[in-house]
């Protein structure tokens, strides 16, 4: 039964409210598993909207855009269509580690996936507030389950599936200096309703906030006081789809300079003025992208902090400033900014703000992102208390595949830690309490050796390819790679070399030490000063390898022994992750549970032993006792 | 069965002089053959028939013997664990108890959790059902109590010890992870080197934890030993003499120690924990009268009280009321001052003592201030030890156990750290040791790792955008 009257407008299977990055990716997946879906979006301008950063990518995140594009999302695609300058970072580090980074043209980038949402079929784009979630009480349970949305204007839709990516538009209100503006990112129009609905249903909402530096106009700016940053010589698509020739192209550049103490003198003098300082924001801010403020007040030994200027877009002179996202007054942020080398004369085209808005701690969520209380309510990206475009996007598409799996009565897709970035973001946020938006990072991921981004296809394109969003073509080529990769591995560990004059010679060229007895080349391959390419010189049978297939046999080998621990660390994880919880478990009929931990599982409701032993308050006694109660119980049954 | 081998001692050592110690799970025969050496010194697990049971010696890696023992086969699944069990029985004590388990886990067993044994027997389908509620609550209790004597038997000086290496480690860690996840911001030029340095330190730090695990330092607690006797009967000098160093003050004046003076040592591979107490006698000076009090009741948790009798002066009624101290715990009577002329005899003391229906009580005659009668002491003192007569909660020993494995694992990932730095390998990889450590060095300090890394990162390094 409907919980208000409406005029039925639609019968579809899933509804999408966003169409950000979580959204786009969620709409996609149902609509190109066939699933009829209606995406809605305050504005089909903000399609792919990137309010902040203008940049895709970046440590850890590369990794989630390459997971998304392995499982067959759109971002890794799309930013590969709409980039201006590419990076791989830290390529002096270990493979695990690097991580590709993009700066986009924005408006391109949202003009580009706007493009794939209207073309793709089965998928409907609509501008319209949702204001109400649909739903009918269970009969036999406390389960609710969803029937359908409403809009501002009445129109209902009804559906089987719905998918929550509101972003930060829920009761968003913006904040520079003294000057609020209830609206969302850029000024759009905030969705002041939906908050209602969703208490009505039971779910528990939070505040928190978030924020954006100043954008200036480019003439206005001396890049000769600053240091420019080159995008790389050879470009490295994103997406396993793209073909690396065909992205080669002239990239723009960014300019690095510094704040000194001048700067950090004019912040410190005007700290009363600052709404976050003065109480006013209510929000609780992420601690990895700090507002300047932040960064004096907390670092306030350090003599200077760095500042990126990096433009918006091609067809813009709008320049982003990286490092200085502020919520100061607009005349203190201008005084602030002008203190900077090559910013002296800068105007200020968009200020600096700070966003507050509603979401949920996503422990409500199940792995697989349906609300525990709801069936078929599912949510992704910000909107769970996460942050980044790469965040949302990865939730978007696992939520959305999830809702379409639902409808379809197949396999939930589930990914856990030792299998992509994607199942640490997940696991943590739907497992651990939260207390600021949550961003990905390396030192989140306790199996990073195996989850590199060069591997994100060898990981996932299966797992794609049977959901259905990876093509066959697609899932060919990886299984080809694999083979390829295998069989040059067995090879190297095959073929040996022995003391003889050639090879001495060899390695004496290299600064290598000599052999005493036979080696496989892939025991020299292991030497530090020896690689692939340099073995090609004693190695006359090699066949010609695509670079790729290089690189995995190369890291395979020469990380061989950290990789193999990785991997038994990982048996041993799995064996937890296997054992499921049944949902229907009575904690207090488990003996020995000490109350802390009843009370944590009892709220939290883990879906297996390895989830429970990650919530914290629940020690390993918990677990021991948890495990033979599941042990017990499975033979009465 | 596809579990790992886990060893552990599985006979409470306090009152028995066999103890057993049980291995279990698939390798269980390769470790027990590793250290098991049949009468002729031959290695002979392998050829054992299961549910026999057989003479030999458990020798350690250079060859020698640490015990003989009676090793005894299990295939599972007719065993306790219903895996395939060894089962050592040792002459007890709890050091060769201890050698030997140690000697377990040298040679492929891990040390069991608590209650790990009954987890096992009841996953395995060899516990009743009915008994399930019952197991649970053994694995809690046994959990708590490790946690427990994990954490409050450390000295607290260790604990802050262990604790500051965490914070030392801790903070490199989240150096090296802020500077991956904003390369941009942060830099690692030049930190090869100076995490070489730090790493030095570490170790350093680690191997001195280990050598005071090794003799049991870094535990708070021995076997309780109270010196008692009247005033003067030189409680004190005997003190010194075995802790080498003049700690109690030593006066000719009767009531001097009016405080309790506690000292731990590890006497000949013992670990005692000396409470020399004030001289017992009817005094009406309020001070020592507290010190008398607390005599009485340190007597009263004793494991073992070695009381100091005068041999120079006769037995008067003082002698007699710190005799009735004595019932019913475990005593060695030290007939001090042999060096003057002697007015009591053994046989005054035994009959002093008639009364405790003891069968034989130790009497040694010392010179405290001459030095002599010590060795006897430590002879005596090692009977008693090693017939299981005297002794302790065995968890303490276990929890020894646990640290020093504790210890040596955040050792090994130290040395890994120290490996990956000499082959050049990128500074992602020293973290990944360097969290093991880490890890490693929380579970003596029964903490967990969860997120202390990202409140580090977070609250040392200022990151990003």
């Amino acid at each position: 039964m409907f919980q208000k009257q409406g005029f039925l407008m639609d019968q579809v299977d899933v509804c999408v409210i966003g169409a950000g990055h979580a959204g786009c990716e969620a709409a996609l997946a149902c609509a190109r598993l066939g699933l009829e879906t209606v995406i809605f979006t305050v504005s089909v301008d903000s399609i792919a909207l990137m309010p902040c950063n203008p940049n895709v990518g970046g440590s850890s995140k590369g990794h989630l855009v390459r997971e998304v594009d392995a499982l067959g999302g759109e971002m890794g695609k799309n930013i590969d269509k709409t980039f201006i300058q590419s990076k791989m970072l830290n390529v002096s580090k270990g493979p695990a580690v690097h991580s590709l980074r993009a700066q986009a043209d924005k408006a391109d980038y949202s003009r580009s996936m706007r493009g794939v949402l209207e073309r793709q079929e089965h998928l409907t784009v609509k501008q319209a507030e949702v204001t109400d979630l649909l739903w009918e009480e269970s009969e036999k349970d406390s389960i609710k389950k969803i029937k359908g949305v409403k809009t501002f204007t009445g129109a209902v839709y009804e559906c089987r599936a719905v998918v929550l990516c509101t972003g930060t538009y829920l009761r968003a209100r913006c904040l520079c200096g003294e000057s609020i503006t209830y609206t969302g990112p850029n000024g759009l129009q905030a969705a002041n309703h939906l908050t209602d609905s969703l208490k009505d249903m039971g779910i528990e909402l939070r505040r928190f906030k978030t924020g954006t530096p100043a954008r200036m106009e480019r003439k206005s700016l001396d890049f000769s006081k600053m240091e420019e940053q080159l995008g790389d010589e050879r470009i490295v698509p994103f997406s396993f789809s793209t073909d690396p020739d065909t992205i080669q192209k002239e990239q723009v550049s960014c300019y690095l300079t510094y704040t000194n103490e001048k700067t950090h003198e004019i912040i410190r003098a005007n700290l009363d003025r600052s709404p976050i300082y003065a109480g006013i924001i209510e929000g609780t801010g992420p601690r990895y992208c700090p507002s300047i403020e932040d960064k004096v007040v907390k670092f306030a030994d350090k003599e200077r902090h760095q500042v990126f200027i990096e433009p918006e877009g091609l067809h813009t002179d709008e320049m982003y400033v990286g490092g200085m996202s502020s919520s100061l007054p607009e005349d203190v942020q201008l005084a602030m900014y002008r203190t900077v080398p090559g910013l002296e004369h800068c105007k200020i085209v968009r200020n600096a703000y700070a966003i507050e808005y509603d979401c949920i701690d996503a422990t409500q969520l199940y792995p697989t992102l349906e609300f525990k209380k709801v069936s078929g309510l599912f949510a992704g990206g910000q909107f769970n208390g996460s942050s980044g475009y790469e965040e949302a996007a990865a939730q978007g598409l696992v939520a959305g595949i999830n809702a379409a799996m639902w409808i379809l009565g197949k396999e939930p897709l589930v990914l856990d830690r030792s299998e992509a970035y994607i199942g640490v973001l997940i696991d943590d946020l739907v497992t651990k309490e939260n207390f600021e938006p949550y961003r990905m990072m390396t030192s989140r991921a306790e199996y990073r050796l195996l989850l590199r981004q060069d591997n994100a296809d060898l990981r996932l394109r299966e797992k794609g390819f049977h959901i259905g969003l990876v093509s066959e073509e697609e899932y060919e080529a990886v299984l080809k790679k694999k083979s390829l990769i295998e069989q040059e591995i067995r090879r190297l560990k095959s073929v040996t070399v022995g003391a003889s004059e050639k090879y001495q010679v060899f390695l004496e060229k290299y600064g290598s030490s000599p052999l005493k007895t036979g080696s496989s080349l892939a025991e020299l391959m292991c030497r530090p000063e020896l690689d692939y390419k340099k073995l090609g010189e004693i190695d006359p049978e090699r066949k010609e390898l695509p670079e790729d297939v290089i690189d995995q046999v190369e890291i395979e080998i020469k990380y061989e022994g950290y990789i193999e621990r990785q991997l038994r660390q990982v048996e041993q994880f799995k064996k937890m992750e296997k054992k499921k919880i049944p949902v229907d478990i009575d904690y207090d009929a488990v003996p020995s549970l000490r109350i802390e931990a009843r009370q944590k599982l009892k709220n939290l409701r883990p879906v297996s032993v390895g989830q429970a032993s990650r919530i914290s308050g629940v020690s390993p006694a918990d677990i021991s006792v948890l495990l033979v109660y599941l042990e017990h119980r499975k033979e009465k049954i | 069965m596809n579990t790992d081998t886990i060893a552990a001692i599985a006979t409470a050592l306090s009152h028995s002089g066999i103890g057993i110690i049980r291995i279990s799970g698939a390798e269980a025969v390769d470790v027990a053959d590793r250290i098991y050496r049949d009468k002729k010194g031959f290695q002979a697990m392998r050829s054992m028939k299961s549910h026999t049971i057989h003479y030999g010696f458990i020798v350690d890696e250079k060859g020698e013997t640490i015990d003989e023992v009676m090793v005894s086969y299990m295939k599972g699944p007719k065993s306790f664990t219903a895996e395939d069990t060894v089962e050592i029985n040792c002459h007890g004590g709890i050091l060769v108890l201890n050698r030997i388990l140690e000697l377990a886990i040298k040679n492929g067993a891990r040390l069991a959790e608590p209650g790990e044994f009954t987890k096992r027997a009841f996953l395995n389908g060899r516990i009743d059902l009915s008994e399930a509620e019952a197991v649970m609550d053994v694995i809690r209790a046994e959990n708590d109590m490790a946690l427990k004597s994990s954490v409050s038997q450390l000295k607290g000086a260790v604990s802050s010890r262990i604790r500051k290496l965490r914070e030392k480690i801790i903070y490199e860690i989240a150096f090296i992870e802020s500077a991956l996840d904003d390369p941009e911001h942060i830099s690692l030029d030049g930190y090869r080197e100076h995490l070489g340095e730090i790493l030095e330190k570490l170790l350093r730090e680690t191997d001195a934890l280990l050598s005071g695990a090794d003799d049991g330092r870094i535990l708070k607690e021995g076997i309780r030993t109270v010196i008692v006797g009247k005033p003067n009967a030189g409680k004190s000098s005997f003190l010194n003499l075995l802790l080498g160093k003049d700690k109690a003050i030593v006066t000719d004046i009767a009531g001097t120690t009016r405080d309790i003076l506690e000292e731990h040592i590890l006497f000949k591979g013992i670990d005692l924990k000396l409470i020399d107490t004030a001289g017992i006698r009817s005094t009406e000076d309020i001070v020592e009268k507290i010190g008398v009090e607390k005599t009485r009741e340190y007597a009263r948790n004793a494991d073992l009280i070695l009381f100091m009798a005068d041999s120079s002066v006769p037995l008067d009624e003082n002698d007699e009321e710190i005799i009735k101290l004595t019932s019913s715990k475990k005593c060695i009577v030290l007939l001090n001052k042999t060096d003057l002329e002697p007015v009591v005899t053994e046989d005054m003391i035994l009959k002093a003592f008639l009364s405790q229906d003891r069968k034989d009580l130790k009497i040694i005659r010392i010179s405290a201030k001459e030095s002599t009668g010590m060795e006897e002491f430590e002879k005596a003192l090692q009977e008693m030890f090693f017939r299981g007569e005297i002794s302790f909660e065995n968890e303490v020993y276990i929890t020894n156990l646990r640290h020093k494995e504790a210890l040596q694992d955040a050792r090994d990932s130290l040395l890994m750290v120290e490996k990956s730095l000499k082959e050049d390998l990128p500074e992602d990889f020293y973290s990944i040791d360097l969290m093991g450590a880490y890890a490693s060095l929380g579970r003596i300090i029964g903490e967990e790792v969860s997120d202390d890394l990202i409140e580090e990162i977070f609250s040392k390094f200022c990151m990003g955008k």
